[in-house]
């Protein structure tokens, strides 16, 4: 590629921002006795270096559980051991048995930041690159461009950098499965995105698309042929990554089983904290937690959540394409966040990532999606006095997508992918024509209230009676928000036909 | 990026928004409570003062002088966005002189037009953003104002042009050093209306309106700015302020002049005379001039060098140019030539120069930059080196990613959008060039990863900062000599471009 100067430009400047976000305050900072998110990736790294394997996810003197026991799966605790080892030659007080608890200084943080830009640099920011260099039908100059604005998207700096998670590992695994599922080196993504389920076992969330995306690939191949071959050979990857990585977890069923119950607690209910989800939203009115039997909850919310993400699938099984990919990627994801269980705010970033793949496809919607996203973990951010943070980041990355791509020009019916539903629409109703104008207005209102409803959070105080006001408005506008775009998204993904996957692609 | 850490210029600049809110005019120039005097001319004196007004709905503590080394996060956030406030004057100077250049006939592309590199070059130059949002000073707003008179004179305001540097010398009075170019273009240029056929000059068309008009602004000017203190009778005391001589030759961490060269090469000779017993080691003085202390100091071999050696050394420096101007006068510019070389040649001789000095060639140089490859390659050398030469002055770990990022990032995209600009020229590099170059990167990797962890550490601690100036000494100089050589070899006429 010509242009390898910008597009080294253009990560260098990711890396400018993720590092300078990095300076700010992380989660649970100064705020003994339980501290936060910081406290608890330290706090693994201290178990998995001292404890022996068998005692990481088992309740014991030496390893209690309630303070911040190991809930992911074991690639995580891996990493964490990995770390430990690192931070043992710098300084063993980080991660010395009980003793180490609550630990904070300067060299820590640093050290710390450190391990989350290293591991975000061998494996996110590689996989972004390839993809934009891979994409098809636009001109390099767009290729970077798309490059810069994920690399800027703020969701995920914040989270990972401010808050401090690890999300970029999980993340970047899966979008190196998407990348090779994409281009037909199937046998690798799938083992790269067995390797991201392994790490978070929030990444199932993506995990029905690529089963119908693949499913789809082996029928085409013909059941009885090439197809079935393909078939076991990833049957074969699936199961044999999953063995590697839960190996010292197999030896005995306890394990596997505390594992499990540590991995999916069914326990908690039906959602905890503020969330952007129709439970937590439908709440304000009717208090389904405190009404509903537990195993009625579950059985709603795996109902909610199957009948909204089926069309997409079964349409990927049968007409699979990566396109038809990346979109059902995004409405299963955003499905899975809306009705599931348990779901935590920052699961949305499970959701933007596919979008930011589509980025290029449809610049509008896809901004404006992004930019909900961040806002909608606005409490969260807030809590971890990551404001100024926030405000600077989503005003570069809204300034790189507007000046990139050109947004508000691009809002024409066929701009939006939604040409062949307004024509289905138009033969029923011969004066749909006002699309592109509504959502423009609608975007406008979007912004305006967010504005808004992030000055009010900042500068006012709640009411007495009603303490939690502002978080949960936040969540309920973002609720909204994201209902909007499940319909937007479903919609092209149904009335995707074959002339439409001919269209022009934008330049 | 703002937000993270500071330095002692942070405490500088709230001394003095407290010195000039809680005080009177006539304490201000003799207020000593803190070590951090006020020592700029009046204008920037009022410009805290204005400043002030507005700090005190943010955090009414900061104004008080007795609170030294107050920082709290409304202060801070305060003072950076005051810096990122007042930086918008820089943008609009940039704006401006992206309409005067008439770079050379570029690709279609934006990001290959000239006036696009340039505002790219100016509005990310990475030592403007080190210096000022994460060292903190004010330096965007005063090159704004200049970047805007030097605009103006290449748009033939030569009024506006020459009130706006009167201004800007009252805020700071370091553009003292590239007063001559000013004067004497436009004394030659402004002041003699017309040139003769050869391009010399024509006495009978002096025109006296012109220098008498001239001569009425920046004597307004001054008199707004001094005399209240005049009238005070507190100019010796502002002066004492202003030019504080008895501050040592080099800085702390040496610039990378000619006398960090000077220097070194005294230690050298001193070192090799104690090996071979030339010199008697009680002879010399026991306090080394890089321990770090900003005081006077002698060398050993080499004679000592006093302020009027200085003063006279820069002023036989910068003599050719100021004279080319005169002789071969080349519309604006040659005056932006001899611009950039009277602040290289202060640079390089001037006495306790700061190395943030270096940004007052770097960012005129840019816009010199687009124009032809000749200079488009020293200025290359010249801001990869000077740039270099401003790590020392962000030495915690935490910033260490961000000023590796940032200068790679900038220098990357200087090389490589030059080169794509003048590629139908031959190189801009020679090998010798490259080489220099790219050896800044085993010498950083050198002094901030290797040097630490070894023993010399302990025992000669300096060594990372001396290695960083003389290398960097070595390059600027060069840079400097090239465009030394490239002016005077210009030939006279028929070379002014309509601007």
């Amino acid at each position: 590629m010509e242009k390898w100067y910008l597009m080294t430009a253009a990560v260098l400047l990711g890396l400018t921002v993720r590092w300078t976000v990095s300076l700010n305050s992380y989660s649970g900072a100064g705020k003994p006795p339980m501290f936060g998110d910081y406290e608890a990736q330290r706090h693994w790294q201290e178990i998995t270096f001292n404890l022996p394997i068998k005692q990481w996810y088992f309740n014991s003197s030496d390893n209690n559980l309630q303070y911040w026991g190991l809930d992911y799966p074991p690639l995580t605790a891996y990493h964490s051991f990995l770390c430990a080892y690192v931070a043992k030659f710098i300084n063993p007080d980080w991660i010395a048995l009980h003793s180490s608890r609550g630990y904070e200084s300067q060299a820590h943080k640093l050290f710390m930041r450190a391990t989350v830009l290293i591991a975000d640099l061998l494996i996110y920011i590689p996989a972004v690159v390839l993809y934009c260099c891979c994409l098809k039908e636009i001109s390099t100059k767009k290729k970077i461009a798309t490059a810069l604005c994920i690399l800027l998207y703020p969701g995920l700096i914040l989270i990972d950098y401010g808050h401090f998670q690890y999300n970029s590992v999980s993340l970047g695994f899966a979008l190196w499965g998407i990348l090779g599922v994409s281009y037909d080196w199937d046998l690798l993504g799938s083992l790269a995105f067995c390797l991201a389920i392994n790490y978070k076992q929030m990444e199932l969330y993506h995990s029905l698309p690529f089963f119908c995306f693949l499913l789809g690939k082996c029928f085409k191949k013909g059941l009885k042929g090439k197809g079935l071959v393909l078939l076991i050979k990833l049957a074969c990857t699936v199961v044999a990554s999953f063995i590697l990585c839960w190996l010292p977890f197999f030896t005995e069923r306890e394990q596997t089983l505390q594992v499990l119950r540590r991995l999916f607690p069914v326990d908690r209910g039906l959602f905890e904290d503020k969330v952007a989800n129709i439970w937590c939203s439908f709440s304000v009115f009717f208090k389904i937690r405190d009404i509903l039997p537990h195993h009625i909850q579950i059985m709603i919310s795996f109902c909610f959540t199957f009948l909204s993400l089926l069309p997409a699938c079964i349409k990927l099984t049968l007409h699979p394409s990566p396109k038809g990919f990346r979109f059902t990627l995004v409405s299963c994801a955003l499905s899975f966040f809306l009705f599931s269980f348990q779901v935590h705010e920052k699961s949305i970033l499970l959701v933007s990532l596919p979008v930011c793949l589509v980025l290029s496809e449809i610049p509008f919607m896809s901004t404006w999606f992004l930019l909900v996203s961040t806002f909608s973990m606005l409490p969260l951010l807030l809590k971890d006095e990551l404001l100024m943070p926030s405000v600077v980041t989503v005003m570069a990355f809204f300034i790189a997508c507007a000046t990139s791509f050109s947004i508000f020009e691009k809002t024409s019916e066929e701009e939006l992918q939604l040409k062949c539903f307004s024509t289905s629409v138009r033969k029923y109703f011969t004066c749909f024509t006002f699309l592109p104008r509504i959502i423009q207005h609608l975007f406008l209102m979007s912004v305006i209230t967010m504005i808004l409803l992030t000055t009010m959070t900042v500068t006012l105080d709640p009411p007495q009676k009603l303490p939690d006001l502002f978080a949960v408005l936040v969540c309920f506008v973002s609720c909204l928000h994201f209902l909007f775009f499940l319909v937007y998204f479903t919609i092209i993904i149904m009335w995707d036909s074959k002339t439409g996957r001919s269209q022009k692609k934008i330049s | 990026m703002g937000f993270s850490c500071h330095s002692t210029d942070f405490e500088v600049h709230r001394n003095w928004l407290a010195i000039t809110h809680s005080l009177p005019i006539s304490q201000w120039y003799y207020e000593a409570t803190s070590e951090w005097t006020l020592d700029y001319p009046p204008f920037f004196a009022w410009f805290e003062y204005a400043l002030s007004h507005v700090a005190k709905y943010f955090d009414q503590e900061m104004l008080n002088v007795r609170n030294l080394n107050y920082s709290s996060s409304r202060t801070l956030l305060f003072q950076r966005f005051s810096v990122i406030f007042t930086d918008a004057l820089f943008v609009y100077a940039v704006h401006e002189c992206c309409k005067c250049i008439d770079g050379k006939k570029a690709g279609k592309e934006l990001t290959e037009k000239p006036k696009f590199i340039l505002s790219a070059l100016l509005l990310w130059n990475f030592g403007l953003l080190i210096v000022d949002h994460i060292h903190f000073q004010y330096n965007g707003f005063l090159s704004g104002l200049m970047l805007l008179s030097i605009a103006r004179f290449f748009q033939k305001r030569h009024m506006e042009g020459a009130f706006l540097f009167a201004v800007l010398l009252h805020f700071k009075h370091i553009y003292l050093y590239v007063a001559p170019a000013y004067g004497v273009y436009l004394l030659r240029s402004y002041c003699f209306t017309a040139n003769k056929q050869d391009g010399s000059i024509r006495w009978n068309s002096f025109s006296f309106v012109r220098l008498i008009s001239l001569g009425l602004i920046v004597f307004l000017v001054s008199a707004l700015s001094l005399g209240p203190f005049l009238a005070l009778n507190q100019l010796p005391q502002v002066f004492s302020r202003l030019f504080p001589f008895k501050r040592g030759l080099c800085h702390a961490y040496w610039a990378p002049n000619f006398w960090a060269l000077y220097s070194a090469f005294d230690k050298v000779l001193s070192v090799i005379g104690l090996e071979l017993k030339l010199l008697d080691p009680n002879k010399i003085p026991k306090a080394s001039m890089t321990s770090g202390l900003v005081q006077q100091f002698q060398h050993t071999v080499l004679p000592s060098v006093t302020p009027l050696a200085t003063f006279i050394c820069t002023l036989i420096a910068m003599l050719p140019s100021v004279f080319c101007l005169w002789c071969k006068p080349q519309g604006p510019r040659g005056f932006l030539r001899c611009l950039i070389l009277c602040a290289l040649s202060s640079f390089m001789f001037g006495w306790h120069v700061h190395e943030k000095a270096i940004l007052l060639a770097v960012l005129p140089m840019s816009l010199l930059s687009v124009g032809k490859a000749v200079d488009a390659s020293i200025f290359l050398i010249l801001t990869t080196t000077g740039h270099y030469s401003l790590f020392p002055l962000l030495f915690t770990a935490p910033e260490l990613p961000i000023k590796i990022i940032l200068m790679l990032l900038f220098t990357i995209y200087s090389i490589s959008s030059l080169k794509t600009l003048f590629r139908k020229e031959k190189p801009l590099f020679n090998w010798m060039e490259t080489f220099y170059l790219l050896g800044l990167g085993p010498l950083e990797v050198f002094c901030e990863f290797v040097f630490p962890f070894t023993s010399w550490n302990l025992k000669y601690p300096f060594i990372p900062l001396l290695l960083t100036s003389v290398y960097c000494a070595v390059g600027i100089t060069y840079a400097w000599l090239k465009l030394y050589v490239s002016v005077l070899i210009d030939p006279p006429v028929g070379k002014t471009k309509k601007q």
